[in-house]
């Protein structure tokens, strides 16, 4: 197909086809890459499937997903990931590369044979879901990785500080009698991670960053040259802790790590501005109504939000904070510069920056309706999403939602 | 899908019409709070009778859904129902389809299909009232959520106050110990700093709700710099684990720094309440002695608490009597 019309080139060729769409008013971008989702299988296709979120990914306009190995079994043997690329191979609307887990059933304890892993097409390591508490098996983790260039993503919060936590610790936590996830459980966590880096020489991520104080340690780290990169999600973006406030402990605003303040959304966004950023991932996380329909406390952590990423990020660009030029940039280059990846030249995404939508979690492609945003109108909408020269996701048809 | 996990309810939402629910005192305004304890002044007259019965609930049917163990709470609830003539259901998470494995809004479906018009539930988590009142026609009554709220108390708290000294508006009310724990602290903050009476949280830091910032509301560490000056002293109920977490050093330091000991009551103003919302530590948080001085109000607290929880009910599922 050739698109004519765009916004920011003249024609764009797309797959084998001649015939022509018209552009008007769309802007053609690089598939989006997203370095952080849970794709659930194998164990909990309940909640979401290698087909199921890679047709939500397609959705929100990511052409590649790197998917967390918190599975069951979790993906720390070379036969799971082998499982996982061979049902992708099969049954994946968009490029699906595996991250394995750094120990053994994430538990903590030893190292998964990494080397092993990498070969068979593991495209980092993490135990996310868990911080890797032991700074000695971190320690190991970042200079074993090193040996065979891959880089190590860590979910940092210092499990002691966050016992039974539920909730940023804050004003809304303590009105709401929610127990608390102190900003330096984080900020703890992060520090040690870019000690240990500094130490090394190897390379790590941080996996959605979401305080001002982890910022701050990143931004000073790159600063002194050690090598360190940061992701942060759409919704710590712009989401507060009020969220859980307004919704009289809505669980689906329930999220590890929790959704913080105005502040910290402001350190997030001079971070991305300023580069200590490196890129917007979603940390997509479906869930089944029943981890969702129960007490605050007792429901599982995790927002579904490959669907409405562009859309929040958006929100940010028409507010004038964001411009539009970095955004595109911190859903593609930035992620792919982490991981090491090359942008595929045949997976395309257009983009209405304009249009209007209402988000209906009947329509997610997703299995997981999780999400505090059903019913917000977003304002920026994928609207036709290319992978490997085939459209994966059509809107262009679709009416306007309202 | 008829589970509903997002929907606006109790406070986050405008209260439209007459009020359906009690899940915190945060919605309420100093008029209906007022309302409240007047309703209860009438139900005080009820309670005078030889024979204690009025028809406000008649025909409809109360249950005590409790997910904790509760004595005070869970009896006074039932007295007050029974006082209404309402038809009364005792249902404990211990013995249940709870133990099977059911969810908190199967289990609350499942009351409402019964029956159920009023739903009490005491439970551990925060929230969990709020979860189910957005999924049952019943109206809701929260008896206790985690460290969140506990609306009954506060309110019979204010009512023992508003009894024995005449106001709340200007009163310095100390409430003393394991703040950050505690849902009659939080409901009390509400209610009080609502009628225009100040309060004061005393405590180590390690057990105040430290980023908690309300009008009228303030932090103390140090009890003797305050005891002589208030209304009313408030000991909360302090957990042997708190010492075991390291929130405090050891019982022995607390009950120094912060017990209600009888030194210190002597220097209290000698019209200044004691009270406390029980269970008792005798020895901890509160000298055996000074919990039966002529200062405390201890035991009125329980008295009042079925004329509240009468008005609570009526107001929220009553027939005009």
């Amino acid at each position: 197909m050739i698109v004519t019309n765009l916004r920011n080139r003249k024609d764009l060729r797309i797959g084998a086809g001649s015939e022509t769409l018209d552009g008007r008013g769309l802007v053609a971008v690089p598939g989006f890459v997203d370095l952080h989702c849970h794709l659930r299988q194998p164990g909990y296709e309940h909640k979401e499937s290698i087909a199921t979120g890679t047709r939500a990914a397609a959705a929100g306009g990511f052409t590649t997903v790197c998917c967390m190995p918190n599975t069951d079994p979790a993906i720390d043997t070379v036969g799971t990931l082998q499982y996982v690329l061979d049902v992708a191979q099969r049954e994946a609307a968009v490029r699906v590369l595996p991250i394995a887990a750094i120990t053994r059933g994430r538990a903590g304890k030893e190292l998964t044979d990494m080397a092993e892993l990498a070969a068979a097409g593991a495209v980092a390591f993490s135990d996310d879901g868990s911080p890797v508490a032991s700074s000695a098996i971190m320690r190991h983790a970042l200079e074993y990785a090193s040996s065979f260039d891959r880089v190590i993503v860590d979910h940092c919060e210092d499990s002691g500080l966050t016992r039974d936590a539920a909730m940023h610790e804050g004003l809304v936590s303590e009105r709401l009698g929610l127990p608390g996830w102190p900003a330096a459980a984080e900020d703890i966590m992060v520090a040690r991670d870019v000690a240990l880096a500094e130490a090394t020489g190897a390379r790590v991520h941080i996996a959605h960053l979401s305080t001002a104080g982890s910022v701050e340690v990143v931004r000073s780290a790159k600063r002194r040259g050690v090598r360190v990169t940061a992701e942060v999600t759409p919704h710590h973006l712009t989401l507060t802790d009020e969220c859980v406030e307004r919704g009289a402990y809505d669980a689906n605003c329930k999220v590890n790590p929790p959704l913080r303040t105005a502040a910290e959304i402001e350190a997030l966004v001079q971070g991305l501005l300023d580069g200590t950023i490196d890129a917007i991932a979603t940390d997509h996380a479906p869930h089944a109504l029943v981890d969702k329909a129960v007490e605050f406390e007792q429901a599982a952590f995790g927002i579904s939000n490959i669907e409405t990423a562009f859309g929040q990020v958006m929100s940010l660009v028409h507010a004038g904070r964001l411009p539009f030029d970095l955004v595109i940039e911190k859903l593609t280059a930035g992620p792919c510069s982490v991981f090491g990846l090359s942008l595929p030249d045949d997976d395309w995404v257009l983009v209405d920056p304009d249009a209007e939508w209402t988000v209906d979690v009947e329509r997610f492609q997703s299995r997981g309706r999780n999400t505090p945003l059903h019913g917000t109108i977003m304002r920026g909408r994928v609207m036709l999403t290319v992978c490997r020269g085939e459209v994966v996701h059509d809107a262009l048809k679709e009416p306007a939602l309202a | 899908m008829s589970v509903v996990v997002g929907e606006k309810i109790g406070a986050a939402a405008v209260q439209q019409g007459p009020r359906r629910h009690c899940l915190d005192l945060d919605d309420y305004s100093a008029e209906e709070i007022e309302h409240v304890l007047n309703t209860a002044e009438a139900m005080q007259e009820i309670l005078a009778r030889p024979v204690k019965k009025a028809p406000g609930l008649r025909g409809k049917m109360v249950v005590n859904c409790f997910y904790e163990s509760s004595t005070r709470t869970r009896v006074s609830f039932e007295v007050a129902a029974k006082n209404l003539s309402a038809d009364v259901v005792n249902f404990s998470a211990g013995g249940s389809s709870v133990e099977k494995g059911e969810s908190l809004i199967d289990t609350a479906k499942t009351l409402v299909a019964l029956g159920a018009n009023v739903i009490i539930i005491r439970h551990s988590m925060a929230g969990a009232p709020h979860v189910v009142a957005r999924n049952t026609g019943a109206a809701v009554i929260n008896a206790g959520d985690g460290r969140h709220a506990h609306p009954s108390q506060a309110l019979l708290d204010l009512y023992t106050m508003r009894a024995r000294i005449g106001r709340l508006s200007g009163l310095k009310v100390a409430i003393v110990g394991d703040a950050l724990h505690s849902r009659v602290a939080r409901s009390n903050v509400h209610g009080l700093t609502r009628m225009g009476a100040e309060v004061i949280l005393c405590g180590p830091a390690t057990l105040l709700p430290v980023k908690l910032q309300l009008p009228g509301m303030r932090f103390e560490h140090d009890l003797d710099a305050i005891i002589g000056e208030v209304d009313v002293v408030m000991p909360l109920r302090i957990q042997k684990e708190r010492a075991e977490g390291g929130l405090i050093p050891s019982l022995r330091e607390y009950r120094q720094r912060w017990g209600l000991t009888a030194a210190r009551m002597a220097r209290m103003r000698p019209d200044a309440l004691i009270m406390h919302p029980g269970p008792m530590n005798p020895g901890v948080e509160i000298d055996p002695e000074v919990a039966v001085a002529p200062q405390s109000v201890i035991e009125s607290q329980v008295t009042n608490g079925v004329a509240i929880r009468m008005a609570l009910l009526y107001l929220l599922a009553g027939v005009a009597m």
